[in-house]
């Protein structure tokens, strides 16, 4: 049998997990994308913007 | 220039990507250091206001239950302006900013689903009843959970950005479904007490904390929306510059 404190405990502690894993998985993300531009960077790849006569941003 | 005219020139120039991801920089360490202080403030607040004379501690189930299911309806509400600038003026941010929103909203329903069933099973002496609040937001998870699958269906962006955008604006009809659910029909669920045109009905003790924690709710969307937004940007460079250079090389290898 639960007591209330307990059904209090578990609202926050999942609300804390569902926020804080949703904030860690964004980081993350953030991370392998800006890794994964870098390495196309250093391949010499660039956008059509940013290739030489191309677009202007 | 007219006024009109440079409020629309600062607001388009928004527009760019690039400048976007400069002006989202500088924001988000403010935006993120004043969603950290004020859900401290707002946690502080929670566990200080006084026990409900009927419900006693699980009333404090309400400061986070609350805040979660506004803010699952103004991330709706935020796709669904973001599809209009979709489908009307084709905004390039417009499908990033609708798109990214997704697993946050859906981050959102799930707890105030979770939350709901967790106060519901000590007050209502059940975890969960099929009654037209409950089940119109536990519609609007299946919503959100749905645009995610969309976008995971279509590998380009810009051909899911339309149909994901018409149905972001179709599901629309559910906010107003949720928000009105407990006046039109008889519900388990209580009846607004703070968005209601005769005023609030809680008391100053509970209703400070509450609203604070709806601030601080908000801020902390806004500072994940933004990330997610940086990143769809990313993603969407990452994908655009691996096809610019199979393009090139499938040009060199070309007789």
């Amino acid at each position: 049998m639960m007591s209330h404190e307990d059904f209090v405990f578990l609202s926050y502690a999942a609300t804390a997990v569902t926020l804080l894993g949703l904030l860690l998985l964004t980081v993350a993300d953030g991370r392998a994308r800006k890794r994964e531009l870098a390495e196309l960077e250093a391949q010499g790849v660039r956008r059509r913007s940013q290739a030489p006569g191309g677009p202007r941003p | 220039m007219s006024d009109t005219t440079a409020s629309q020139g600062w607001f388009t120039s928004l527009a760019n990507p690039t400048r976007f991801l400069a002006l989202s920089g500088r924001v988000l360490p403010y935006l993120a250091a004043a969603a950290v202080i004020t859900s401290v403030i707002g946690l502080y607040m929670s566990f200080t206001a006084p026990e409900d004379y009927q419900q006693g501690i699980t009333v404090r189930i309400m400061f986070i239950h609350v805040p979660a299911a506004w803010l699952a309806m103004m991330c709706y509400s935020v796709m669904a302006v973001a599809s209009i600038g979709t489908l009307v003026w084709r905004h390039p941010l417009a499908d990033v900013a609708a798109k990214s929103a997704l697993p946050i909203g859906a981050a959102f329903t799930f707890l105030s689903l979770l939350t709901g069933s967790l106060w519901g099973r000590p007050m209502w002496g059940t975890w969960w009843v099929w009654d037209a609040r409950l089940t119109s937001v536990f519609v609007l998870l299946l919503m959100y959970l749905g645009l995610m699958a969309l976008h995971k269906a279509m590998d380009d962006p810009a051909r899911a950005a339309r149909p994901a955008a018409v149905l972001t604006l179709v599901g629309f009809i559910n906010i107003p479904i949720i928000k009105f659910s407990v006046d039109w029909w008889n519900t388990l669920h209580q009846p607004a007490s703070v968005i209601r045109l005769d005023g609030p009905t809680i008391h100053a003790s509970m209703l400070y904390p509450l609203l604070v924690m709806a601030i601080a709710y908000t801020l902390i969307f806004f500072t994940l929306h933004f990330m997610a937004m940086r990143n769809e940007i990313w993603r969407r460079r990452v994908a655009a510059m691996r096809r610019q250079a199979a393009q090139s090389i499938g040009g060199e290898t070309r007789p």
